[in-house]
This record gives C-alpha cells, structure tokens and sequence, in this order.
C-alpha cells in the first residue's frame, strides 16, 4: 500500500466515523461534531494529495485545506449557535424528539 | 210522384248566399265565448245564445225570402259558393254552402225552432246550476246543425254532422252524474256511429266515383246529372250499380242518426237529457237531419229509377222506414213514461218520413218533417211543462186530472196530439201524413207499406189518447200540489201549437205549395186539386183510421183513473202481448247478446294484447334498459369511480409514503444525502471504470 | 508506512470512535479534540506546516471550545433517557459502512492510478502570504465576508430575546 492509498483509507475511515456520529447520535451536538470529523476528514484528504499528487501549482492543496478550516470554523459557529437556540425553544437536544417542522 | 226538378243554371251568387255561412257561424262562436263565461253569469250566457240564434233566424228569413222572390218570378234558385280547402297538385278538396229551397226551407224551420226552444229552457232549466254550460253546448248544436243544412259538399256535411253527433252526446249526458245518462250518451253515439261507418265508406266511394264532393258546381257537382250517369254505369256488385251501393251506404249513416230500425236502440235512452234537448235535437231537428241528408243526395238515390217507378235504394228506404214506423208505435203503446212514449212516437214518425222519401220523393218526405218538427217540439216542451208542473215526476201513472191545474199546457198539448195523430181537415200533421199515405197507396212496388202505415196510423191516434188521459183525465194520482209553468215556458208552446195548425195550410192538394216550392213552379190554389182520383177516399179512410184510434184510446183509459199500482188495461187482456211490447220487443236484450258481447270479449282479448303482449313488449324493453342502466351504473361505480378512487387513494397512500421523508427529523435527511452521495459516487466510479 | 505514521492513525480513529461511542457529551468533546490532534499531527507530518498550525488553532483552539461551551449551556452532560443512539442507529451505521466501503474500494482499486512517492513540494510562509495576496485574494476577501456574516448571525440567533424566558 503506498503511503498516498495509506493516508487516503485513514481519511476514508475517519470520515465514514464521523458519519456514523452524525447518522446516529441523538444529540444535536455530537451530530456537529460528526460533521467536524468529516470535514477534517476531507483535509486530510486534500493536504495528502497535496503532498503526493503532482505539483502544477505548488500552493492550491495547502491553501484549499485553509480555506476549508477556515469555512469549517464559521459554520461551527452557526450551527452551535442554533443548537442554543433550539435549546432554549425545546429544552431539548434531543433530535428524535425534533421532528415537528413548525415552530 | 217524383219530378223531375227543374233548375235554372246556375246564376252567381247573391249577396245573401255569400253571407250565408253567418248562419251557423254566430252560433258556434257564441258557444265558443260562453265557454269561457263563469258560471254565475247565466243572463249573459242565454242573452248570448238567443241573440246569436235570433240574428241567425234574422238571416235564414231573407235567405228564404230571396229564394221565395226568385221562385215566384219563375225561375227557381239554386246558389252555391265554393271555398278551396286543400290543394294537392291538381286535385283539391272543396267545401261550400248551397241556397235553394230546400235548404232555406230547413234553415228557417231551425233557426225558429230552436230560438223557441233556447226561450224555453230559460224557464226549464233556471233551477240547474249548470245553466251556462247548457246554453254552450245548445249554441254549439244549433250552430252545427245550420251547417249540415246549408252544407254543399260532403265533406263539410259531415264534419258537422259528427259535430251534431258529439253535441247530442253532450247534452243527453248533460247531467253526467247520473249513470244512466251517461250509459244512454255513450249508447247514443255509438249507435250512430255504427251508421256514421257506413256514412263514411259512401262518401268515399262517391268521391272515388266521381272525383268531387260536392253536391252542386255549374255541372260538375256529384248530384248534377254527368256525375249520376257515370255512377249508374259503374257496376258494384249484387245486381247494383255504384249509384245504388252508394246511395244505400248513405242511408245507412242517415238510419243511425234518424233512428231507424236497427239502430234506432239510442233514442229513448236519449230521453235522459233534459227536456228541452230532447225537444230540439230528438225530435226537431238533429233526428230530421238524416231525413234531410237523405232529401240532399236524392238525385243519387233516385238515379236509375224509371219515371214514377222505384229503384232499389227507394225500395229499401221506403221498407225500413214502413217497419220502423210500425215497430215503434207498437212498443209506445206499452211505455208509461211521458218522454219515452214521445220518444217512440219520434222513430214511429221518422219511419213515416223516410217512408216518405222512399214513396213520394222529397216533397212529401221534407213536408212531414217540417210539420213534425213543430208539433213534435211542442209536445215535448209540453211534456217537460208537465213534468216541471208535477216536480219532476215522469210516469204518467203518477200524474192526471191536470187539464184543470195546467190549462195553458193541456190546451197546447191537446193541440200537438191532434196534430200528431192526424186529425182530419184542421191540423197539419193530417195534411203531411195524408201525403204519405196517398204515394203509398198510389206505389207500383205494392201495398204492403200503405197498410202498415194505415196500422200505425191507427196505433199512433191509440198510444196519445192513452198518454193524454193518464195524464191530463182523471183524477190527480201524484204526490203534492201540480202547478202551471212560467209564462217563458208557455208563451212558446202557444206559438208552436199556432203553426201546428197553421202549416196545414201549405199542403193541402188543393194548393201543394210546399211541393211546387222545392220542385216546381208556383202553382195556384185551386179545390180541383181534391178531385184527384181515389183522393177523397184516401181520406176517408185516414179519417175513420185514426177516429177508431181515438175512440179505442178513449174506451180504454177515457175517464177512468187507475191507480199506479194497478196493471194497464191492455196488459189485463192481452198480458203475454203487453210483457212483449212493454219490454220493448227486447231488442235491447238482443242486442247486449249477440253485438256487445262479442264486442266486450274482442275488448278482453285487446286488452289482453295490450296488458301482456304489448305491455309485456315495453316492459321487456324498459327492463333492458334498466339492466342496462344499472350495468352502467355498476361500470361506473365500481370500475370508473373506483378506479378513480382507487388512483386517487394509491396517490394518497404513496403521498402519505413520500410523505415519511419529510420526518422533521435532521439524521433522516442527513442518512439520505450520506446515501445518496453513495449512490452517486459508486455510479461515477463504475462508469469511469469501464 | 513508517511507524509514526500507525500511531498517529491509530490515535485519529480511536480519538473518532471515542467521540462516537462515549456517552457523556464532554467525554466527546475532550475525544474530539484528540481527534484533531491527531490529524494536526499528521499534516505536520505531510510537510503542511501551515496547514498543521491553522488546524491546531482553529479546530483545537476555537471549535472545541465552543463545542464545550454548546454542551454546557444546554445541559449536554446528562445523559439523555432513551439511550445514546437514536432508535433507528442500524440504518445509519449502515451508510457509514457503505460510505467507507465504497470509499474505501475506490482508494484501493486505483492504487496503481495513483502517483508515486514525489518530492514534497517546498512552500514558505512567506509564499503562502504572497499567494493570499494575490492570486487567492477573492477567496479570501469571501471567506472574511463569510465570518463576519457568520459571526453576526451566531449572535442573533443564540442571543436572548427580550422577554424569553430566563
């Protein structure tokens, strides 16, 4: 297995991991950070083809995986921010219990 | 003996002939508006009637008066006009009305007649609540009766003949509510009927014949002497020629309507009308129109008849009229109803003046009719005085002793009765049966019609003797107080007795007016017409007939005055005779055997027809369509709607499936996109594989 | 395939299945942020210095932070009644599996399509400025856009309404 496929299947089984977290938690939180996992997930993927693939362009993998951070981190932001949100509105963080659309 | 008639040719139309279609006209639009009148304005409906009539009798006065003038400057008139009713290609059917002395001789007869009469039921009939109706209906007769008399084609003649027919059904059923009028209405006209059938197979065989229906047209006309040579030419059967066939078949119709023997069952059931109709319409005037019919067509039915000899038509008319004429004097010797002994007393006369016809030709048939119209109405008018005087009651067992209550009725009446049987010298009814008798006698075809005549001549003077005395002799038999009638219903009936006497006058053989009026030239008044051969003694013996009638009639039930439940003298003699008289010689009782029975078991088996095979048809239709209708309904329910219904509720169901992605729950949504980009990815995956 | 390599992805995992598995929400936090560590780790080890760094600040710096925060304003501690894992987990560790699994034979049946070992390409801090700069400088202007709208509506939306409830 070359370094480039090792790297790729750590980033696959982090990411399938985080989508596990996601699909099956009940807590709205731990589904955000599921979703976290997935996203560093994809820069690992992106930082390790950076590292492996082929260099026409030196920078675009490294600054693709900052700038995906950087989105990460505001969108953690948000997303947190609505949990409270619902929270104070349901007293709950619990998504099974969350299936009423209507406010 | 018959003339032959002498006309001039036909000139144009007077003035008075082309307006005399206003004759019948006013009555039957009067009848038409006091149709719609209310009930309570009876004032109206009368003043209505009798004006239209009156104006009628204004109009037929100056017809008879032009044709009298045209006459007694010598030539005689005969004027017709003709109105195109249908055309079809280069045939057409004709009507139109005819002026000559015939028809302006019945027109005033009518017209006066019945305007006496309609005078009389105001006082007859001012009791009934149906006062309005009547004077509509008697409106309507008059008017169809004036347009058989001035009618000049066969086809119009018999329009208002049926109508004369239906206006006699609606006046003997006028008090409908009583089963026995209605049952003698119904009876009454399918009576005539039988003749009208008849009527009208003649009528269409002339017109196939001869190519036109009318009587007179500038020598075109069915009755005009081209016509009559190509009827006698044709052959149709049995040894007759078209014109005999044809003119049998006519009187037929005419037999129905003027109640000759076979078919004469109708009219003493008819006397369940109201007196006044059977005054006018069953003893005046609808029962002479067969008479008259007969006297119209005379030409047809004298075609081939050699001069002063018969034919066959005028051998069967003057046979059925003898019979009828004996055969209803015998059973109105047996009646004691007042109405029913006048009723069979009408058919006795109606026999004479077909006899008449038959014997003598027009003149002496028509005379007879005139001179019976007027005492026959003045008899029944008296009749129903008699009857209104004693409350309604009609059996003259039940009555007498009334020539003291009821002077102006008895006075009249004795007058009619007179006429009527026949009284020598002083009352038409002599004059006019006299006439008869003499062409009886004078007939090269036998002597069997003159000796039944003389017989029932002398039945004739026997039954009103006897009516007389139960009614007006002895002592008074009934229950309460019989009183006089109003001056409406008497001052008529002295005006009829009047001419009962007066009309004598015009037939006298000294002076035959009346004849030479419809046949001939004027001829002068002179007393060597008496010194006819064999005349004098004609009348002797018609004298000595009908005072043998009298004195039996008088020794029989003169003075006496038996009581209601005691047997007639008659039937203690003669009882199997009188039960045979009495019940009418059971002609009726034939009759319900043998024709209606049939006729009630061919209407079973119709109505079996009808219920179960027709029916049955129909039924079997409508429930295919049913079957039909409930298959549609069960198409459509089921597989239509259901279908339907079906989809829609699948619909339903597969929303309410979809549906259940729309959870509200965020890992649902967030499983399906995982599954999604799976999806995806494995499919762009495989594909840039291969 | 060196040594250093397993640990660190054998760190990464256990931290990610720690996050999943645990239940007290804190214990996830805390796993989480061990999971980053390890992926920072293993950037540093992809000679993405940078890239290292910024994952360092950012994630262990800032979100799990904030994550801790979240989970303490709302109670997350508890453990909730009805278990864990929603009542449905069957289907969605499913799909993870089927994701890995796809995923998975995507990386190893293109192994041979896959470049070998090159030289790591040598960047600089100073070019990666350079680079923010100008080449990427729309991005970047975006993506400060981005955070500011984000940071706004954070706070809207998390802030106390007047007259909530306490």
């Amino acid at each position: 297995m070359t370094p480039l496929a090792g790297y790729l299947l750590v980033a696959a089984l982090v990411f399938s991991i985080g989508l596990a977290g996601a699909l099956t938690r009940r807590n709205a939180i731990l589904v955000l950070i599921g979703i976290e996992l997935m996203l560093n997930a994809a820069n690992l993927n992106l930082i390790a083809f950076w590292r492996y693939g082929p260099h026409p362009e030196a920078l675009t993998g490294m600054m693709f995986a900052v700038f995906s951070i950087a989105v990460a981190a505001a969108e953690a932001a948000v997303g947190l921010g609505l949990v409270i949100s619902i929270y104070r509105h349901a007293h709950t963080t619990d998504l099974d219990e969350m299936n009423r659309m209507k406010g | 003996m018959q003339e032959a008639l002498q006309f001039t040719p036909q000139v144009a139309a007077s003035s008075i002939a082309q307006i005399l279609w206003l004759i019948p006209a006013g009555p039957m639009v009067m009848s038409g508006v006091i149709a719609l009148l209310r009930q309570r304005r009876r004032t109206l409906a009368s003043t209505l009637a009798i004006g239209s009539l009156a104006f009628s009798l204004l109009l037929a006065l100056a017809a008879f008066g032009h044709v009298l003038s045209g006459w007694m400057s010598g030539h005689a008139v005969r004027e017709t006009v003709k109105i195109t009713w249908i055309q079809v290609g280069n045939s057409t059917v004709d009507l139109g009305w005819v002026l000559d002395p015939l028809s302006a001789v019945m027109l005033v007869m009518v017209t006066f007649v019945g305007l006496l009469i309609f005078i009389y039921s105001v006082g007859y009939m001012a009791h009934d609540e149906n006062f309005t109706r009547f004077f509509c209906f008697l409106s309507l007769f008059a008017g169809a009766m004036l347009g058989v008399v001035i009618a000049n084609s066969l086809l119009l003649l018999f329009m208002c003949w049926e109508l004369v027919g239906l206006t006699s059904y609606l006046l003997i059923g006028f008090w409908y509510q009583k089963p026995s009028a209605a049952a003698a209405a119904k009876k009454a006209f399918l009576t005539t009927r039988i003749g009208d059938v008849f009527f009208l197979l003649g009528i269409v065989w002339l017109f196939a014949q001869t190519g036109t229906l009318l009587f007179y047209n500038n020598g075109a006309g069915s009755m005009e002497p081209a016509a009559l040579v190509g009827l006698l030419a044709a052959p149709a059967g049995w040894g007759l020629s078209a014109a005999g066939a044809i003119a049998l078949l006519i009187f037929a119709g005419a037999a129905g309507k003027s109640g000759q023997l076979p078919l004469h069952v109708w009219l003493p059931d008819a006397m369940e009308g109201p007196t006044p109709v059977s005054a006018l319409i069953h003893a005046a005037t609808m029962v002479a129109a067969g008479v008259y019919l007969v006297a119209r067509v005379f030409p047809l039915m004298q075609a081939g008849a050699p001069m002063g000899g018969s034919n066959t038509a005028l051998t069967v008319v003057t046979w059925v009229g003898a019979s009828t004429a004996v055969f209803a004097a015998l059973i109105a010797v047996a009646q004691n109803d007042i109405k029913r002994i006048l009723a069979y007393s009408t058919v006795s006369q109606l026999g004479y003046m077909m006899a008449g016809l038959g014997l003598g030709g027009v003149a002496v048939g028509m005379f007879h009719l005139i001179t019976h119209a007027f005492f026959k109405a003045l008899l029944f008018m008296g009749a129903g005085s008699v009857i209104h005087g004693c409350h309604e009651e009609q059996d003259v067992r039940n009555m007498g002793g009334l020539w003291k209550k009821m002077p102006a009725t008895f006075a009249t009446y004795a007058i009619g009765m007179l006429a009527l049987s026949g009284f020598p010298l002083f009352f038409s009814g002599f004059w006019s049966k006299d006439a008869i008798l003499e062409s009886a006698h004078n007939w090269h075809s036998g002597k069997g019609p003159y000796f039944m005549l003389v017989f029932g001549a002398l039945l004739t003077a026997f039954y009103m003797t006897r009516q007389v005395s139960y009614v007006f002799f002895g002592k008074w038999r009934g229950h309460g107080h019989a009183h006089e009638s109003p001056r409406v219903m008497t001052v008529p009936l002295a005006l009829l007795a009047f001419f009962a006497i007066a009309l004598g006058v015009l037939g006298t053989p000294a002076w035959p007016w009346f004849r030479s009026f419809l046949t001939d030239k004027p001829a002068a008044f002179e007393w060597a017409g008496f010194n006819e051969p064999g005349l004098i003694q004609l009348m002797a013996t018609s004298t000595l007939v009908v005072f043998v009638g009298l004195g039996l009639g008088w020794l029989l039930y003169g003075n006496r005055s038996p009581k209601p439940e005691e047997a007639d003298v008659l039937e203690k003699a003669v009882p199997p005779i009188w039960s045979v008289l009495h019940n009418r010689l059971y002609v009726d009782e034939l009759y319900g055997g043998t024709v209606i029975a049939f006729y009630a078991w061919w209407a079973r088996v119709a109505d079996w027809l009808d219920r179960r095979v027709w029916g049955g048809m129909v039924a079997a239709v409508t429930g295919l369509f049913s079957l039909w209708a409930k298959l549609n309904r069960f198409l459509d329910t089921n597989w239509v709607d259901g279908t339907f219904d079906k989809g829609c509720e699948e619909l339903s169901a597969g929303g309410g499936l979809v549906a259940r992605v729309q959870s509200g729950r965020v890992q649902t949504y967030l499983r399906l996109l995982a599954l999604a980009v799976v999806v995806l990815a494995a499919i762009l995956i495989w594909s840039s594989r291969g | 395939m060196t040594i250093v390599f397993w640990i660190l992805a054998a760190l990464t995992v256990s931290g990610g299945l720690a996050t999943v598995l645990l239940k007290n929400t804190v214990h996830c936090a805390l796993a989480v942020t061990g999971a980053f560590a390890g992926l920072a780790l293993m950037f540093l080890q992809l000679d993405a210095q940078f890239a290292g760094f910024a994952q360092i600040l950012v994630y262990i710096g800032a979100v799990a932070i904030l994550v801790v925060f979240a989970i303490l304003l709302t109670r997350g501690s508890e453990t909730p009644k009805g278990g864990i894992f929603s009542h449905t987990w069957l289907a969605g560790l499913c799909l993870a599996a089927a994701v890995f699994a796809v995923l998975g034979w995507a990386v190893l049946s293109s192994q041979h399509a896959l470049p070998l070992e090159a030289g790591s390409p040598v960047v600089s801090v100073m070019d990666i400025g350079n680079a923010l700069m100008s080449r990427y400088v729309l991005p970047l202007e975006i993506v400060a856009l981005l955070l500011t709208a984000a940071m706004i509506g954070a706070v809207i939306v998390a802030m106390h309404e007047k007259g909530d409830l306490k």
